[in-house]
């Protein structure tokens, strides 16, 4: 029995350290997202990125996605970190790491586990266009 | 009653600040942010916000008590 693990990290993410994390003689499958930092969004240059987040509810919210997980999809083990900190392009954003004994259920839980964190995590996202102004992403000024 | 709010995102930003207690009549969530978004000029509805009282998601309607700690958690956006 594995425990859930989501982790918000202030320095870089380390695939093949969390990766190694996931080796299980019964898993023959590994599905694994990166989210990384792009050069544009809606058609606006960005220099870097800074996300920063609710650290507290965070982990909790994140820990709560990777249990639903293991409990929705035939999966041996889950683990997802989230960065904060400032980001250049290019930075890996998100990682999300599912082992399974078929690749079926890998792919499906590691879609979910990055789905929800978009959606539920309490983490937000300044955006730092060449332009020189920022922007937070989805906090755009109601009139 | 005594009431702590910290402030993350676009909220921060608007109030200027990360974190402040201050004594206020708000029996809920939803009337403190009426009250704060007033007297602070927060752009955000409440419809686009979630809340979370003493670190885990609540309701708009939760009666607050003396001593909670809230929090308005402006759009999301990790990933």
């Amino acid at each position: 029995m594995h425990s859930p693990t989501f982790s918000m990290s202030s320095t870089p993410l380390e695939p093949e350290v969390l990766k190694k994390e996931l080796l299980d003689s019964h898993a023959g499958a590994l599905a694994t997202f990166e989210g990384w930092v792009r050069n544009h969004n809606e058609g606006q240059p960005v220099d870097q990125l800074e996300y920063s987040s609710y650290p507290q509810l965070a982990e909790k919210e994140g820990q709560r996605i990777v249990a639903e997980a293991l409990e929705r999809f035939e999966i041996d083990a889950a683990i997802a970190q989230h960065r904060v900190g400032l980001l250049p392009i290019g930075g890996i954003a998100v990682w999300v790491g599912v082992s399974a004994a078929h690749r079926g259920a890998a792919f499906d839980a590691c879609r979910y586990i990055i789905e929800e964190i978009k959606s539920r995590v309490p983490i937000w996202k300044k955006e730092y266009y060449s332009t020189g102004v920022t922007d937070w992403v989805n906090c755009h000024q109601e009139t | 009653m005594q009431l702590t709010i910290t402030y993350f995102a676009l909220l921060r930003d608007q109030r200027g600040l990360d974190t402040e207690t201050i004594d206020s009549p708000a029996a809920t969530p939803a009337e403190l942010y009426t009250q704060l978004a007033e007297q602070h000029s927060f752009t955000l509805p409440s419809s686009a916000l979630k809340v979370a009282v003493n670190d885990d998601f609540a309701h708009w309607t939760t009666p607050l008590k003396d001593g909670d700690t809230i929090v308005f958690i402006p759009p999301v956006a990790g990933g």
